[in-house]
């Protein structure tokens, strides 16, 4: 896609700590909007999740006195974590993300990295089936007819329904690919010629010097598998297979909006609980950010620049 | 993209042995391959050359075909009065009766128009958002003041949108924390999640804070690709700070800005489903109504299958048009665009 989008290759993103002797000194007012506008910025990113992390740990006395919200909890319980992890709803849920994330990254690997493979290479076919993926950029076949699909195929309340239509990314498609076509082509060969057949190419070769792209690409996989919320609205009906999304939309999304209409101040399920419930599904996009904030930019730019 | 400079030049061609096992290696197309003189491989030939690499292109084609092509060509339904238990294949044709009842129907008038008015919204006060930031994050000086927050800002995007409503329905829901500072303090509690009329702010807000960040990064990466003597250069001649942005980085933004203009000019009529579905119930059909929720609730929720399928095929043609048309004005202009006139 994003063809001749840089015309040189992006010099190295870390900066020259000094000021460039040509550079005027920015003027005081300059520098004070500038502040503002970055700590304003992060401030309301970080304000929620830490209101949110907060009053999941308060205890009851606390959050009484204070009204509903913490931005700090002074005796931290894990109270509220104990109370959802009793009922079945929350460790279902999260069994459920669990497994679609894992299943769905791993065939969503095999099927990107095989397919992106054998298009990287002079391949018979291979243009043909580099258009037809860069053609699902263009169009989407629309939302009715891929449900009549799901539901022709029988997966309607099967995790499968959750899993299959996320199984290959066009933009994951496009990343990988573009790495793969920078291996030497020296390589591929000599193994050829030592009688290695394609996939122990892929398997001994490609692979192993792809592990970063094939890392960060899987990452982007699982996050979307375990954000995804709109397939599972639209397939599953039963509530044991509910992912932590639906989940999430359903008890406190849905359950505050009434809240909000009714105007009452205090909602039926404490606040705490319901906040637990928010940070269990937030955790393990926590806990890979730093992993993904160090790799996503450059598989980002790779895209943009070699797609 | 100049494919055939860009990559690796593999083997010598003369080295090449023609005839299996032939090389994959040279991505070089006909015409290189013509000056070259090395002879095309006969059809079967290269079959049996190809075919484990024809192997690993099945699972992707598959998935292609069974949830893109064929699901594609299922749009057909828009032209039937289709019947679950009939199947496509007997249920009755109806021309273009199901378009003629849709543009008749002022619900979906409504979802058309209200689809347009957010887009509009979007189009205005969010596409500038993460080009600001990124002006000024690039011209930050210490390394670790933009490293963190880059790490802030880009964290956001990674959080499904029914945290992203959660984390807003907390803060700012009418039993939130800002309501509740409000009452405290004897004020009337504003209902900005519930407003239909404030609601394409609260649409953008929503977007900025999960996005904007996450945007930045494209424009960082086009901004670090400008040659830096320019700037010096012009310095040296006596331009200052504004006329610098306005004659080096404005115009070496330029592709990306079209770029991204022509992919958010493609997408316009999806202006964010799973963000509208989110928040339908609490703030009405009236304000959340869009083409996509519309083709949900027609389609899906009410059995209207055909109606729905229609909806979504108008949707899809219009957006395809759009893209294909924003595409050929940025050729017009001498940019690129997002399909460039050759794909390697």
């Amino acid at each position: 896609m994003a063809t001749t989008l840089f015309t040189r290759k992006p010099r190295e993103l870390s900066y020259n700590p000094k000021r460039p002797v040509w550079k005027e000194k920015p003027s005081a007012l300059y520098q004070t909007v500038k502040a503002v506008v970055l700590i304003v910025f992060s401030l309301s990113i970080l304000t929620p999740i830490l209101l949110v992390v907060s009053t999941s740990l308060a205890d009851t006395e606390q959050l009484v006195e204070a009204g509903g919200f913490v931005l700090w909890p002074e005796r931290p319980t894990l109270e509220a974590y104990a109370t959802i992890f009793k009922g079945p709803m929350v460790l279902q849920s999260l069994g459920v993300s669990m497994l679609v994330t894992a299943v769905g990254t791993i065939l969503a690997l095999f099927v990107t990295i095989t397919m992106a493979y054998a298009t990287s290479r002079t391949v018979l076919f291979g243009r043909p089936v580099i258009l037809a993926v860069l053609f699902t950029l263009l169009f989407a076949p629309g939302l009715i007819p891929s449900f009549l699909m799901i539901r022709q195929l029988g997966l309607l309340d099967s995790l499968w329904s959750l899993i299959l239509p996320g199984i290959f990314g066009a933009f994951n498609f496009v990343v990988m690919r573009s790495f793969f076509m920078n291996i030497p082509g020296e390589l591929i060969e000599s193994a050829r010629i030592d009688g290695a057949n394609d996939w122990q190419i892929l398997l001994r070769i490609v692979m192993p010097l792809s592990k970063a792209v094939i890392a960060v690409v899987g990452l982007f996989y699982a996050v979307g598998f375990w954000n995804s919320f709109f397939n599972a609205l639209l397939y599953i009906n039963d509530h044991s297979k509910w992912p932590i999304q639906l989940l999430l939309r359903n008890f406190v999304v849905q359950g505050s909006g009434a809240a909000d209409q009714l105007g009452i101040t205090t909602t039926p399920p404490p606040q705490s609980i319901q906040m637990a419930v928010v940070v269990v599904a937030l955790l393990p996009i926590l806990m890979v950010y730093p992993f993904l904030q160090k790799h996503f930019a450059k598989g980002v730019i790779t895209g943009a620049v070699k797609g | 993209m100049n494919s055939t400079t860009e990559q690796a030049p593999a083997l010598p061609e003369a080295r090449r042995v023609p005839g299996p096992p032939g090389g994959h290696a040279s991505g070089s197309g006909p015409k290189k391959r013509k000056r070259n003189k090395v002879p095309q491989q006969s059809f079967r030939s290269r079959l049996r050359r190809d075919k484990q690499m024809l192997l690993m292109m099945l699972p992707g084609v598959a998935f292609l075909l069974l949830f893109f092509y064929i699901p594609i060509l299922g749009n057909v339904i828009a032209f039937q009065d289709y019947q679950p238990y009939l199947g496509i294949g007997d249920s009755l044709w109806v021309g273009w009766q199901n378009f003629v009842d849709l543009f008749g129907n002022p619900d979906f008038i409504h979802a058309f128009w209200n689809t347009l008015y957010l887009a509009a919204w979007q189009l205005v006060f969010l596409f500038p958002v993460p080009l600001v930031l990124a002006l000024i994050v690039d011209s930050l000086i210490s390394t670790r003041v933009r490293r963190i927050f880059q790490s802030i800002a880009y964290l956001p995007h990674f959080l499904s949108w029914v945290l992203v409503i959660a984390f807003f329905q907390q803060m700012l829901g009418g039993a939130g924390f800002v309501n509740n500072l409000l009452r405290d303090w004897g004020m009337e509690p504003i209902p900005f999640m519930t407003n239909p009329e404030t609601f394409p702010v609260m649409v953008v807000v929503q977007m900025i804070w999960k996005d904007a960040g996450w945007a930045m990064i494209i424009f960082l990466a086009a901004l670090a690709s400008i040659d830096a003597s320019l700037y010096e250069a012009a310095a040296a001649d006596g331009a200052g700070r504004w006329r610098r942005m306005w004659h080096i980085t404005l115009p070496g933004l330029r592709p990306v800005i079209v770029l991204l203009l022509i992919l958010r000019i493609g997408d316009i009529l999806s202006v964010g489903f799973e963000q509208f579905i989110l928040q339908r119930d609490a703030v009405g059909a009236g304000a959340a109504e869009v083409l996509d929720t519309f083709t949900y609730y027609t389609g899906v929720v009410g059995g209207g299958w055909s109606s729905g399928a229609a909806a979504g095929l108008a949707k899809g043609v219009v957006s395809a048009l759009l893209i294909y048309g924003a595409n050929k004005l940025a050729h017009r202009f001498g940019e690129d665009g997002i399909f460039a006139k050759q794909v390697r």
